[in-house]
């Protein structure tokens, strides 16, 4: 059991340090990201009581979208080199691999919603760092990366994969974009857990069930 | 392949006389609505076009834990052709579902819980149906198609749970509320529900095996294809003697 | 030699030779991509202590053999068990007893060399890691390049570290999809000792080369593969390139000591 953890860390830090080296993944997702919120402040003229509508949503929408570049790369990456082969020529389980890359990823989408976060905020004019947002944030990090690393590596040998993964990761992770959303806006509004705690409940729901999905359906992902 | 095809005709047939008596009842034999007046039989293509687009989601699923348990590739085409025809029901839900809503409710589209996820789940299909025609075919298009099902099967009752979620927490954005209109299915609106409901799955039933079938001879043309590219490369019949056959490469050394 | 690791049950038993016991036993593989059949009922046994050449055509098959061999393709149909244990219900320990080389170095391009054996010693879970990769990297003529990225590297070197990589775990079966190539000569001397020593001490070498004369010389046994299958299986001593060449059909354009 912490032989199995060391190995998920040594994956993840594996990932970290190429990250570390080419920089293609947090950059990408936090650019993206903040295109997206600036082209929106433009296109909605922002009074306070609008931003507090349509912020939450804006957010999320960026994050996700973003998000997809960042989990393309991650496995794109270990396909051009075929470390893929690599990985699957040791006789670690693919169920570590997975979570090694799932702690990855969840890593670089918390990495760069740090960055976004705080822009945001500055842009749209209201809070959204606080212990509450940082819980829902965790949350819809935790379902990205679970549900994006299982899709990620269903379509690395597809033809155009940059247009598949989004395809497949966006209407999956409805739920969890309406969960993250629709509690940002409970907070951003002055409201307490209390208000929000079935979309709480709805996005550890749908964590759990696809962190363990995504963990028992990726072994047949990765055969040849 | 004697006895096939009057099943077919059987089914076939079964299907043209239901849907002959359901088109009846609906036009003709069940008593206009009050309320809404005619456009109220829109419910009764809506609610078995639904019910169908879910029946087709619970066999995606069932054939696609089928298929990556067994690796019969029997379970994979009953994925695909309940995903073509499921696609094609989870459309006409929402056609239906929109030409419906305008004139009762003045809008096209509501964030109703049912439509919502009908929306998504269709998103995620035709997802399913793009991956198969990206990817070339083969035992790698299966085994991800499968996931790809289980996924969005696995994703169904959660986004069904969101879409409700958020149903109640804007109860302005659904116009008017759909549950009142079908409050009172009883007496002859019941009945022919109940039948359009039977007719409209007897039809999926007939469609997907229909496409089943023709899956199942697209996969067989492959299969000549592949034995007829086994017979290509020469294969010395034995290891032996061969000597002046075919190549005229001298033994050379380095 | 340090072999006690629990993880998982090791089969490896690097004590006694084991000379004539079966490494690799494939039967009747088949696999296909899209319409073309590349394996149709392949059998054949591998023995420890031997080196195996493998020839064929272009396109014939090989790498996907060894692929099927290294556990990264699942056969359509049929078997292949490594020292008695079909791969395909215990893969993660077959995993252990094998080290490969095919046609990409499959290393990270970003990490250092030592970065990559230190990686994937880890994921072998090698004792006495650090001491091992130093041994690898001088035994591959690495040493001086154990902190360049294996990107900045030349092809020479890569297929150094892949070697490197491939035998970090010390794994009994070896199998080299031409590996010699993109090699310069003291790299392919320290091939060549590599194979030689893993014969010696008992262990088996899977190998496909373009070279037929030196796969010749080099190996113990020769099979051609054509048409799927294993068309020739015979002791190297008595086999002449023209009997290998005779096997690739009439699509072959390889003349004599070709590449």
């Amino acid at each position: 059991m912490l032989a199995s953890l060391g190995t998920v860390l040594t994956l993840a830090r594996k990932d970290l340090l190429l990250e570390l080296r080419s920089r293609d993944i947090v950059l990408a997702i936090v650019v993206f990201a903040l295109l997206v919120i600036t082209i929106f402040t433009f296109a909605i003229e922002l009074t306070p009581s609008r931003s507090r509508d349509v912020g939450p949503g804006v957010l999320w929408a960026a994050v996700a979208f973003a998000g997809v570049l960042g989990l393309n790369r991650s496995f794109a990456m270990e396909a051009e080199s075929n470390t893929l082969d690599g990985l699957m020529l040791t006789p670690v389980s693919r169920e570590l691999i997975f979570f090694g890359k799932v702690l990855g990823n969840f890593a670089f989408i918390t990495i760069a919603e740090i960055v976004i976060f705080p822009v945001f905020e500055a842009l749209f004019n209201i809070s959204v760092l606080q212990p509450e947002t940082i819980v829902i944030a965790l949350l819809a990090s935790i379902g990205f990366s679970a549900v994006g690393t299982a899709f990620a590596a269903v379509s690395v040998r597809v033809r155009s994969r940059e247009i598949m993964l989004p395809l497949l990761f966006l209407p999956t992770s409805v739920p969890l974009i309406m969960a993250a959303v629709e509690s940002t806006s409970v907070i951003v509004n002055g409201g307490s857990w209390s208000d929000f705690s079935d979309w709480l409940q709805l996005a550890i729901l749908f964590d759990v069930i696809f962190v363990i999905a995504s963990a028992v359906l990726f072994q047949y992902v990765l055969e040849e | 392949m004697t006895a096939l095809p009057k099943i077919r005709l059987i089914w076939l047939g079964v299907t043209a006389a239901l849907m002959t008596l359901t088109l009846w009842m609906i036009f003709l034999w069940v008593p206009t609505e009050i309320n809404q007046g005619n456009i109220q039989r829109s419910l009764y293509f809506h609610v078995p076009v639904a019910w169908v687009a879910m029946v087709a989601i619970v066999l995606i699923a069932v054939a696609s834990v089928a298929y990556l348990t067994t690796r019969d590739e029997k379970w994979d085409r009953l994925a695909v052709a309940g995903a073509e025809t499921g696609v094609i029901f989870a459309a006409l839900m929402l056609i239906t579902g929109m030409l419906w809503a305008k004139p009762v409710w003045g809008v096209w589209w509501t964030g109703e819980a049912k439509l919502t996820t009908t929306l998504i789940l269709f998103f995620i299909y035709v997802a399913y149906l793009m991956f198969r025609a990206y990817f070339p075919p083969g035992e790698q298009r299966r085994r991800l198609a499968a996931i790809i099902g289980l996924i969005g099967a696995i994703d169904t009752p959660i986004i069904y749970y969101g879409a409700q979620l958020w149903e109640r927490a804007h109860p302005s954005a659904v116009v008017g509320p759909l549950s009142e209109s079908d409050s009172s299915v009883d007496g002859p609106i019941g009945l022919t529900l109940m039948v359009a409901t039977l007719t409209f799955s007897v039809l999926f039933v007939y469609v997907a095996s229909e496409r089943y079938r023709l899956r199942k001879q697209e996969d067989e043309v492959t299969s000549i294809l592949r034995a007829i590219s086994l017979k290509r490369p020469r294969t010395p019949s034995s290891s032996m003697d061969n000597a002046e056959t075919i190549s005229s490469v001298p033994a050379g050394g380095a | 030699m340090n072999s006690s690791t629990d993880f998982p049950p090791t089969i490896l038993d690097p004590g006694a030779p084991t000379s004539g016991v079966i490494a690799i036993e494939a039967n009747r593989l088949e696999k296909s991509f899209g319409n073309a059949a590349v394996l149709r009922g392949l059998d054949m046994t591998i023995r420890d202590g031997e080196v195996v050449a493998i020839f064929g055509a272009n396109g014939v098959g090989k790498s996907t053999l060894l692929r099927v061999m290294a556990t990264l393709t699942r056969p359509d149909h049929g078997n292949i068990s490594i020292y008695g244990r079909d791969i395909s219900k215990q893969a993660e320990i077959a995993r252990l007893s094998l080290g490969a080389v095919l046609h990409s170095p499959m290393l990270y391009g970003d990490l250092t060399v030592k970065e990559n054996l230190t990686f994937f010693g880890n994921m072998f879970r090698v004792p006495e890691l650090t001491e091992r990769v130093d041994e690898m990297a001088a035994r591959m003529g690495l040493m001086r390049r154990l902190d360049q990225r294996i990107r900045e590297l030349s092809h020479g070197f890569q297929k150094r570290a892949a070697l490197a990589r491939a035998l970090i775990h010390r794994p009994r079966i070896l199998l080299l999809d031409e590996a010699e190539t993109g090699l310069d000569e003291p790299a392919r001397l320290i091939l060549d000792g590599v194979i030689a020593e893993h014969r010696a001490a008992g262990h088996a070498v899977v190998m496909t080369t373009h070279s037929i004369e030196r796969g010749i010389a080099g190996s113990d046994r020769v099979f051609v593969l054509s048409g799927g299958r294993i068309a020739l299986d015979r002791p190297s001593s008595q086999v002449t390139p023209r009997d290998v060449t005779d096997l690739y059909g009439d699509t072959s354009l390889i003349g004599p000591g070709g590449a």
